[in-house]
């Protein structure tokens, strides 16, 4: 299952933050501290996981951005690190050609592409056209 | 771009605006608005609800998932939300009937759909795979339709591959059923598997790469779970080993973390240990996540074989191990030093290295523990007092080095007397060097160092004794109370001279414990969603042993002495648990009647918690009474297993023994469910009783009646009753007549639920003969019950007021006599719970209320709702619900009492429902016990 998912800058700048399980503000800002600082100094040779406390975060970095899933260690990483890609891809499609700007002006969009694609720390949607299409007409 | 986001607003504007009357305008409205509600109805609560939404919206969701006229948009969303909402509260899904469905779901054609429904199953399963074996081959057709006929839309391929995360969530269900019986269905499986296994390559395009190993890695874990094929393990494991040695990281991470897995399920030591200097190398690998994973597939693969040298492969590493491993690394190697150590010098050795090397990640129980070895192995000490003085040479040591060196030192140093560098002054000398640089922990560990080195220095030399005693006039007033304390009392002490050595000689051997470093490391565990199929199959194994129950009320108000308490398999906790119950047995009324405590108290646990579980203590073993008060005299009781005394006294006992007729514990059993009959028989003496219950109150009247032509004399009957029962019995004349029946009213007064029982200790003299027995009263819990039918319209808002713990409790109940649900039916009505059929809607289920009667409850609606699983008859969940926390627990433990039939030592369950008939025993006419009898 998906506990949270965390789209950062190199600075460390959340962008968007989905939590699926219950956390405090202040455990949210510390956990988006660590998991920044946990991946922004990985080598692009190393691995896309990463063990955090009792989990593991799944994260792979597009140009500046990091895009970090924190999941069970008992989840299969490469289908959630590609996971991350498919999102990636569903963005680029809506946004066509998409930067970290348009997620800081439309970040409201982004949460609901994110909705449709998934719900409950799970997986919703894989087809790219349906989660965009619905997201359209919504 | 604005607009052509927003075709549906403009197509509902100009819907709008063609309206023609403002009712047409009012019903375009209302429509999207519909839209807007189911859209967004299932999202919302799928991220946001809470227990209490689970409870009241599950039902709601379940009809959104399964009804055909919803749009898979709805339906997949109702799916995930169902999922949240059963991790909230798993009791929301009524198993029985929902395995259907599922099953249909998972028919389903929109791949949006079957993604989010599999990823509920994957949930359900984890939880509770036994009730929807009905859907095995169905996950194996969704394998079939994905990796074999690749018969999906365009849309759901991900760079060509149908969707591997389907596939994967898929096997990851599949690894939750122990295995796969239906010949055909396993061979469809493992051709897919097969497939997999063979038919996924190295590909240029990283995306593509990542999702066939995706899918490839989830293969590999579902062949090692069903382990079974030979051909296939060993391609697994082959696979295993190419990945391990490849470049790309991802690979080579999961090649290391699934040879791990792999090593819990399948015995694979062998050939993996054939690639052990490939996973050493990883070892040293610049990313700290293939570290990890090396390390943790070191710790597992290690046994005594290649223990040194992965033990030396990790103290070497230590020294350049980054800070965020070392504390592990420590751990594990104090641990697999401790497991396989060939010898025990050398896991001194590695301890006092790994000390050395990394003082600062050595928690104190991996130093504690080498103390406790070194001290329960008297070839040991010796040496480690030796290896203790060669590193204390060494010029800046650790400070947990000192605290280990010393307290050798001031134990076994007089050991080494003979050996230069070691006379007592000069251990003296090079410890208290150390003293200056110590911490305030530390001190106290060397004073007491001292005073031993005092000790051993037989005849004192006065300058060491000066120069120790300076010391301590040092520490006299220091500001730490430990320090100040010890250097007090070590002043003192060390000028009483020989007295000195009954003080403070060597400790005594600790007792042998399971490591606490073994348990330190079982118990980080990480915390998962689903527990995975691995950790529940490890689980599965080892859990042969009923589990009664893991619940107790949270508030604490129930009262004391509940036996049926948590019967753990893992030995242990069994341990724990033991000491558990006789806490609290102690505490109850029970050790009042407990004819054993003694016997008790030296059993082994296992013993105690198999008494503990028989419905009553004094079923225990015979033993001879602690509280008889004619000693001397032989006085059996432990009635039921007088047949079993008889065997164990000394022969001349024999003679006086007097042997019950007919099993005590049936005839108790029996009285329970009915109101009259006969308690206890012998060949002098027939207990009779006879009942009437109203409310909380009841009046028993006991029979006694003498078979004989002699007088009984010396006759008592003293109650013992439980703290929740108010029980006057008149007096009992001291002789009864020959061939005379003495009647002795008994007022019964319920203050309270509770499942203590009544106690009568009954004991007369029959020539020379005296016997004793301490018998059972049936005022049990279900006396103080009326039973009362209530219709569908009552119980269901009730059921639903009584929110959940500590009001209403559930629990699954395995060991289940299997009986036919009728005849459970007519358990429970005889138990004065009324089997109200028709509420629940699942044939499987019973319903049944019931009303409590004590002072202080009242009369309480008690609602109870069994659900039973047709294929498996031993298992069954119960709910129980009442007004009162304390009811609820009893009563739910005393319907667990009556429905498992409990295993007792050496003799077989006494079958509760079996009505024994005391009528039928086998006693002559002219017997006056028939003519007792007939007065019942």
């Amino acid at each position: 299952m998906i506990r949270f998912i965390l789209l950062q800058n190199r600075q460390g700048k959340t962008r968007l933050a989905k939590y699926y399980i219950p956390l405090e503000e202040s455990e949210k800002h510390k956990v988006e501290y660590e998991v920044h600082r946990l991946v922004v100094n990985r080598d692009p040779k190393f691995t896309n996981f990463v063990e955090f406390r009792t989990h593991k975060v799944i994260y792979r970095r597009y140009a500046g951005l990091f895009f970090s899933l924190c999941v069970d260690i008992t989840d299969n990483e490469l289908a959630y690190l590609e996971c991350i890609h498919l999102f990636v891809e569903i963005l680029d499609h809506f946004f066509s050609n998409v930067c970290e700007l348009d997620l800081v002006f439309n970040f409201h969009k982004v949460y609901l592409i994110l909705d449709e694609f998934i719900l409950a720390g799970e997986l919703q949607e894989t087809s790219k056209r349906n989660a965009k299409v619905e997201k359209k007409k919504g | 771009m604005a607009l052509s986001g927003m075709r549906g607003l403009s197509v509902f504007i100009s819907d709008v605006r063609n309206c023609r009357n403002k009712e047409q305008e009012r019903l375009r409205v209302d429509k999207e608005l519909g839209n807007i509600r189911t859209r967004f109805k299932n999202e919302k609560v799928g991220n946001i609800g809470g227990r209490e939404f689970a409870e009241s919206l599950a039902p709601d969701v379940q009809k959104l998932l399964i009804s055909s006229s919803c749009r898979p948009l709805v339906r997949k969303k109702a799916a995930l939300c169902l999922l949240r909402l059963f991790r909230k509260n798993p009791d929301i899904l009524n198993i029985d009937g929902w395995s259907d469905r599922m099953s249909q779901l998972l028919d389903e054609r929109d791949l949006g759909v079957l993604t989010s429904s599999m990823s509920l199953f994957v949930a359900l399963v984890s939880n509770n795979h036994e009730a929807y074996w009905s859907c095995l081959p169905k996950c194996v057709k969704v394998m079939e339709r994905l990796a074999r006929n690749q018969d999906i839309p365009q849309e759901y391929t991900y760079y060509g591959i149908p969707s591997p995360w389907l596939q994967v969530k898929t096997m990851r269900a599949l690894q939750y059923f122990p295995t796969v019986e239906d010949p055909s269905i396993r061979r469809a499986l493992f051709e897919v598997l097969q497939r997999i296994l063979m038919g996924t390559d190295v590909v240029k395009n990283v995306n593509k790469n990542n999702a066939s190993h995706a899918v490839l890695f989830e293969a590999l874990a579902l062949v090692m779970h069903l382990d079974s094929e030979k051909e296939m393990m060993s391609q697994c494991v082959a696979l295993l080993g190419k990945f391990i040695a490849v470049r790309e990281p991802n690979i080579r991470y999961l090649g290391l973390e699934n040879m791990t897995r792999m090593l819990m399920v399948t015995d694979v030591h062998e050939i993996i240990k054939r690639h052990q200097a490939q996973i050493i190398t990883s070892l040293k690998d610049p990313d700290i996540s293939i570290r990890r994973r090396s390390l943790d597939l070191l710790y597992g693969m290690c046994d005594v074989s290649n223990a040194k040298d992965i033990v030396e492969e990790l103290l070497q590493y230590l020294a350049t191990a980054d800070f965020a491993m070392r504390e592990e690394l420590a751990l594990k190697a104090a641990i697999l030093a401790e497991k396989f150590a060939p010898d025990l010098s050398w896991y001194v050795d590695v301890i006092l290295q790994l000390i050395d090397k990394a003082g600062d990640f050595v928690s104190d129980d991996i130093w504690f523990r080498v103390v406790q070895f070194v001290t329960n192995n008297e070839d040991l000490q010796p040496y480690a007092a030796l290896k203790a003085r060669e590193y204390l040479d060494k010029p800046a040591i650790h400070e947990t080095m000192v605290k280990v060196s010393a307290y050798l030192l001031g134990e076994y140093s007089h050991l080494l007397a003979r050996r230069p560098g070691c006379s007592p002054k000069e251990i003296f000398g090079i410890i208290h060097e150390k003293l200056p640089t110590v911490s305030t922990p530390t001190i106290p560990i060397l004073l007491t160092t001292y005073a031993k080195i005092l000790m051993h220095s037989q005849p004192p030399d006065p300058e060491l004794q000066n120069q120790i005693w300076a010391v301590y006039s040092k520490y006299e007033s220091c500001i730490d109370a430990e320090i100040q304390q010890r250097a007090v009392e070590y002043f003192a002490l060390s000028r009483k001279g020989e007295a000195l050595m009954d003080i403070l000689a060597e400790m005594p051997k600790f007792p042998e414990r399971q490591s606490s470093l073994i348990k330190k490391a079982e118990d980080t565990e990480a915390d998962t969603a689903e527990l995975s199929a691995i950790k529940l199959r490890t689980q599965q194994q080892t859990s042969n042993a009923l589990v009664l129950t893991d619940q107790r009320p949270a508030n604490g108000a129930p009262q004391v002495s509940q036996l049926g308490m948590v019967m753990v398999p893992s030995t242990s906790n069994a341990d724990q648990n033991a000491v558990d119950q006789r806490v609290t047995q102690s505490n109850g009324t029970l050790s009042v009647v407990d004819p054993q405590p003694l016997a008790q108290d030296h059993a082994p646990a296992g013993d105690i918690l198999g008494d503990l579980l028989s419905p009553l203590a004094i079923e225990g073993p015979p033993g001879v009474s602690p509280q008889s008060e004619f000693n001397g005299v032989p006085s059996h009781e432990g009635s039921v297993g007088a047949n079993d005394a008889l065997a164990l006294a000394p022969v001349g006992d024999q003679e006086s023994t007097v042997k019950p007729i007919g099993d005590i514990a049936e005839r108790f059993q029996a009285l329970c469910l009915k109101d009259s009959g006969v308690l206890y028989e012998d060949p002098y003496v027939q207990i009779g009783i006879k009942a009437e219950w109203r409310g909380h109150q009841g009046r028993m009247v006991l029979f006694l009646g003498n078979k004989n032509t002699a007088p009984l004399d010396s006759v008592q009957a003293v109650i013992l009753p439980p703290s929740h029962l108010k029980l006057d019995i008149s007096l009992v004349p001291e002789i009864i007549p020959p061939r005379a029946q003495v009647q002795c009213p008994l007022e019964v007064v319920n203050l309270r639920p509770s499942r203590d029982v009544a106690v009568l200790d009954f004991s007369y003299k029959f020539g020379t003969h005296l016997v004793n027995n301490k018998l059972r009263l049936p005022a049990v819990l279900n006396k103080f019950l009326q039973p009362i039918q209530v219709s569908a319209e009552e119980f269901f808002p009730q059921w639903r007021s009584l929110p959940g713990p500590p009001l209403k409790l559930q629990e699954v109940v395995r060991g289940v006599r299997p009986m036919p649900l009728g005849e459970m039916a007519n358990l429970f009505n005889s138990l004065k719970l009324m089997v109200c059929p028709g509420l629940d809607p699942n044939p499987c289920n019973l319903v049944a209320s019931t009303t409590f009667y004590s002072e202080n409850t009242r009369a309480m609606l008690c609602l109870i709702r069994i659900e039973t699983d047709p294929a498996d008859r031993t298992q069954l969940r119960m709910t129980v619900a009442s007004g009162d926390p304390t009811l609820t627990f009893e009563l739910k433990e005393f319907i667990k009492e009556n429905l498992v039939s409990i295993p007792t030592a050496g003799k077989p369950p006494a079958p509760v429902a079996q009505q024994p008939q005391p009528n039928n025993q086998p006693i002559a006419s002219s017997d006056p016990g028939a003519l007792l009898a007939g007065l019942l």
